[in-house]
Formats: structure tokens, C-alpha cells, sequence
């Protein structure tokens, strides 16, 4: 069984009250389509504070 | 004919001579002073520090691109500055010691009708013992700071990496070697691409990966920490940064003022006045940063460094360095012009200015000792700076000396940063984020100090491929290639 991120959580030590990512919120990360989309969304989000900016 | 002199062809100051060069033209010159033969891109020194890219992928040589945008090009060091001239000569003028190879040491006095100094951090290694000393970075800790530098921690790593393909256990620690440092962003995006060549070596199971620094929450930045939308919640930065660090199993400690480093082991205290060790096989862990120590002299000779720089070697500009404690600072307390304010033509821009205060809270031990992030100025904000200044001097040498100056604050600025976490096309990932504005403003912004809508950050491999084309991008528009006046900073 692939280890998951919550696994990694150490009961009552630094990392008790985060929160992770589940396995299909990791898969959307190197999801060549949907990252294409977020490709897209944060280029103009970049580009909108970047023209705010100057 | 007017001269625009720059001191530092960094980030700031090359951005700052080459828009001045080109809107003033032939008819007047424009002086890059800068001790290095290359322009480096700093940012990718990360790559460099894992093996991902070379010296020469993030480098370049500076002097043939000086050469065709008709730039006089000094390969030397600024030492002082004296902006009221001499006891002969009402010109005011810098002095400057070369570093080109057969000029070493030599001596000259540039004059200048406009001054940039672009100096960037002098790297304070020798703020803690045995991180470094005067010299610079000291034989147990490794640094990406300079390309020079991330050569080395490669050389490093793998070494770490050989090792534990022969069963030997590894502990890296990365983060900061002070209490008072700045540039938390370069050392968490090196843990990240640490983590992800053990993991592609195959040896992430023969691996401690360990976080020390001195925010007082993960994910401060030196900037407070930044509340993002996500899911329809504004999420603070410390959720995204614990359940990263969670995720790929990387232990922390905060709140530290690293005092001291021997082999193999720091030494810290911590924000609640406590001691403690941290043991390690590779550590990286940035210096603090303090002004490249430029000298002042007034017509007479006499020192007027206090004058003209803070105590920490920053030059003093438009800024309110009056605000006090926490409670009174404000948005407008940050510079907009980065004019001194004792001699108008002189200016600083990029690391080189001297911020009012600091963006996080500054806290303290109970036994006094200050742990807490100072601000960061990152490249962004150092390149539009510098070119608003350009800007600046470029209006006042072509339409009078009264032109009105060009604002750009960072509290009314934004910033991208891409942190990445690995590098190949399809299995790197980096966290994109965007903050507006870089200074939080609480006035505008109840609450959180910043436009939600404008700050944002997600983990993928869409920041990934942003960060790669930001490396081409930068490098294209510092080598003054087709089309560079388009590429924002
Ligand atoms: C490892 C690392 C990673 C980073 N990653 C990012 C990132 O991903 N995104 C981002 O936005 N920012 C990043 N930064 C920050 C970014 O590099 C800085 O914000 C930027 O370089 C600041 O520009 P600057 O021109 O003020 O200073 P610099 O770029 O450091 O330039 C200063 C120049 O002045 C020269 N100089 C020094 N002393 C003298 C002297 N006496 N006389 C004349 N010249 C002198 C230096 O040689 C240098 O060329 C990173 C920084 C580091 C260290």
C-alpha cells in the first residue's frame, strides 16, 4: 500500500493539527490536462498582480 | 551630457541600467560598477544546488551585454561614496577599487550627476559563529547564495546521496543561520528539491529532513505569512506550509536563532528562551543580511556614513524610520521614491534600501535575543524598483530636475513567487504563489492586510512549468534580447 500523506501526521507532535492532501488531490498535482487549465488560471492571475503592480 | 552611475549589477541595478540606458540614449552615459564578470540568476542557483542545472545554465558574462546597450562597464567594487564633492571639486563622486583581473586593487574616483546604489546584501556569514567569518561561508555548513556557492553544496549532496546508497543514514537540516535573517523563500524551496532528488535517487528512505528558522510560524516568509483563498475559506500560509512540510515527512523547529554552528552540529535558542543542539550530515542555512558596509564622506572628509545608510549598511530613502513599535507601523511607512533624503540625487533600490522596519511581528526571547524574520525583498519588487527608479532619473536628466519622481511601494505592490520542488517536466512539482501587497496594509485590507483575491498559491505542475519559463524568460530579458523591454519584471 502506497503511503499516505497522513500517515506521516505524528500524534501530539508539530504536525497533530495540520491538515493533508489525499491521494486524488495529490494526483491533480502532475494531472497533465487539469494543470494545463491551472497553467492557464495562474498566468493570468500572475500577469493581473503584476500589471497592479507597476 | 549626464551621468547615471549604478552601484551592483544584481537583479536591481542591471534592471535599473539597462531601461536607463535605453530611454536616455547615446547623448548621455550610463556606469555599471559591479565586481563580478557575470550576471548570475539567482533564483535557479536552487537547481544548481541539487545538480539540476550548472553555473553556466544560471550565468551569464555581463561585459558584451554592457557593450551593446552602451553601457561603461566597471568590474570593480564600490568602497564610498562622497556626494558633495571634494575640498576641489563641487562634483560629487564614488570611489571605486577594481576586481577585473590585472586591475586588481586599482583605485578610481567616478564622478556622477545620478547615483543607484543596487548593492544587494553583503552575506553576513560571520553574524554567527562558525557559519562563516569576514571571509565568508565557513567549512560545515554549504550555501545557494551564489553560484560559486550552490556548486559546491551540489558537490555536497551528492557526496550525502553516495553515502546513503551505501546504507548510511543522512540528516539534512535547512533553513536559517540566525535569528534576524531574511530569504526563508530560497531555503524552503531548497528543502523541497532536496526531498525530491533523495526520493528520484531512491534514497528518501535513508533520509532525515529537518527545518530550522526564525519565523514564529511556518510559513511567515519574513512577510507575516499571507492568507490565500482556497475552497472558499481564506486559508493562512501556516496550514499550506505545515501539511506540505507533512506531507513530504519533513520534521521542523521555529522560532530559532541559530548562535552557533560546529561540525556537524548547530547550536539554537528558541523564541521561549530555551537551548537546545540540532545534529546534521548537510546543512544549508542562509546568513542574515546586512549592507555591503559603503562609506560616506562629506566635502571636508569627514564620515557621514550615519547620514547616508542605517546602522545595518541599507541607504537611507523616503521611508518613515520613525514608526516605533509594531502597533504604530503602517503601509505608509515603506518608501515610494527610494530618493535619500539628505541628497536628491541619490538613490537605492532592490536589498540595498533600508526597509522603515520589518513585515512580521518582531519578537524576542525572555533572555532578549531578537528571533524574528527581517524583510525580504525579492526579486520582483527589486526589479520594479529599480526600474521606477531609472524611471525617476531618466525624467529628471530629460525633462528638468523637477519632473515629478516615479512611486512604486511595496505596499502597494505585489509579488510572484514560484517555489519549486523538484525539477523534471512531468514529475516537478512548485508552489505559485502571489501576494498584493508584499506590505500587508490593515487600513485597506481589515483582517488578513491583503487582497484576497490577488493572494493566492497552489501546489502542481502548472507553478513548475511557470518557474521554468520564468528561468528563460529572466535570462532572455538581462541579455537584452529581442523584444526584452516586454518581459515585466
Ligand atoms: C538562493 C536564492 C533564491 C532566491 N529565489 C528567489 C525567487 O525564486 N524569486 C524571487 O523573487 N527572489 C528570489 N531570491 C531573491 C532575489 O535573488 C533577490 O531579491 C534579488 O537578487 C535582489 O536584487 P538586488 O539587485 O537587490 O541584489 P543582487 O541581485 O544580490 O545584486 C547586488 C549586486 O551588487 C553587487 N555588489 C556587491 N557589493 C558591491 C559593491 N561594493 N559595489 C558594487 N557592486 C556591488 C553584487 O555583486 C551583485 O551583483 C532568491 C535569493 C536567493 C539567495
Amino acid at each position: 500500500m502506497e503511503k499516505k500523506a497522513e500517515h506521516n501526521i505524528k500524534a501530539y507532535g508539530n504536525n497533530f493539527t495540520t491538515m493533508t492532501p489525499g491521494s486524488f488531490a495529490i494526483k491533480l498535482r502532475t494531472c497533465k490536462i487539469w494543470q494545463l487549465i491551472r497553467f492557464i488560471v495562474i498566468n493570468i492571475k500572475m500577469l493581473i498582480v503584476v500589471n497592479k503592480s507597476h | 551630457m549626464a551621468r547615471v552611475v549604478v552601484l551592483g549589477g544584481g537583479v536591481s541595478g542591471h534592471t535599473a541600467a539597462t531601461f536607463a540606458a535605453e530611454w536616455l540614449g547615446s547623448a548621455h552615459e550610463v556606469v555599471v560598477v559591479t565586481p563580478n564578470s557575470k550576471w548570475n540568476w539567482i533564483p535557479s542557483n536552487i537547481w544548481v544546488g541539487v545538480g539540476g542545472m550548472s553555473k553556466e545554465d544560471v550565468t551569464f558574462d555581463l561585459a558584451p551585454v554592457y557593450a551593446k546597450a552602451g553601457i561603461t562597464y566597471k568590474q570593480a567594487k564600490a568602497v564610498s561614496i562622497n556626494p558633495e564633492g571634494s575640498e576641489t571639486s563641487d562634483k560629487p563622486f564614488v570611489t571605486i577599487s577594481y576586481t577585473l583581473a590585472g586591475r586588481e586593487g586599482e583605485s578610481e574616483n567616478v564622478e556622477y550627476d545620478y547615483l543607484i546604489n543596487a548593492t544587494g546584501p553583503k552575506l553576513n556569514f560571520g553574524a554567527t559563529p562558525g557559519l562563516g567569518d569576514a571571509n565568508g561561508l565557513g567549512e560545515f555548513t554549504v550555501s545557494v547564495c551564489t553560484a560559486d556557492h550552490a556548486v559546491h553544496a551540489n558537490e555536497e549532496f551528492q557526496k550525502c546521496i553516495e553515502k546513503m546508497k551505501k546504507g548510511e543514514r543522512q540528516k539534512f537540516l535547512i533553513g536559517t543561520g540566525h535569528g534576524l535573517c531574511t530569504c526563508q523563500g530560497a531555503a524552503f524551496e531548497y528543502i523541497f528539491n532536496i526531498e525530491h532528488e533523495l526520493n528520484k535517487a531512491g534514497v528518501r528512505d535513508m533520509a532525515d529532513l529537518k527545518w530550522i528558522s526564525n519565523e514564529s510560524f511556518l510559513g511567515d516568509f519574513g512577510v507575516g505569512g499571507l492568507h490565500m483563498k482556497s475552497m472558499g475559506f481564506a486559508v493562512s500560509s501556516k496550514i499550506f506550509a505545515e501539511s506540505l512540510f507533512t506531507e513530504r515527512n519533513v520534521d521542523w523547529i521555529i522560532g530559532a536563532h541559530v548562535n552557533k554552528v560546529e561540525k556537524g552540529k548547530v547550536h539554537y535558542e528558541l523564541l521561549d528562551g530555551s537551548m537546545g543542539e540540532e545534529e546534521f550530515d548537510f546543512s544549508m542555512l542562509i546568513p542574515p543580511f546586512a549592507g555591503v558596509g559603503l562609506k560616506a564622506y562629506a566635502k571636508d572628509g569627514s564620515d557621514i556614513t550615519s547620514t547616508v545608510f542605517a546602522p545595518n549598511g541599507f541607504m537611507k530613502v523616503d521611508a518613515n524610520y520613525a514608526a516605533g513599535s509594531y502597533d504604530n507601523w503602517k503601509a505608509s511607512d515603506w518608501p515610494k521614491t527610494y530618493q535619500n533624503p539628505t541628497y536628491d540625487n541619490l538613490f537605492a533600490c532592490g536589498i540595498a534600501f533600508a526597509p522603515p522596519h520589518p513585515i512580521s511581528k518582531p519578537m524576542s526571547s525572555p533572555n532578549g535575543t531578537p528571533i524574528g524574520p527581517t524583510p525580504p525583498r525579492t526579486g520582483m519588487p527589486s526589479g520594479i524598483i529599480g526600474k521606477a527608479v531609472a524611471h525617476s532619473i531618466c525624467d529628471r536628466i530629460l525633462k528638468g530636475k523637477d519632473a515629478p519622481l516615479h512611486e512604486a511601494s511595496m505596499a502597494h505592490m505585489g509579488a510572484a513567487c514560484v517555489a519549486s520542488a523538484g525539477k523534471g517536466i512531468f514529475d516537478g512539482t512548485a508552489a505559485a504563489m502571489t501576494i498584493y501587497p508584499v506590505v500587508p496594509d490593515f487600513e485597506k485590507y481589515p483582517g488578513t492586510g491583503r487582497d484576497v483575491d490577488y493572494t493566492f498559491g497552489e501546489i502542481g505542475l502548472a507553478g513548475h512549468w511557470i518557474k521554468h519559463i520564468l528561468h528563460h524568460l529572466f535570462l532572455w530579458k538581462a541579455k537584452l534580447k529581442p523584444g526584452w523591454t516586454m518581459i515585466p519584471e
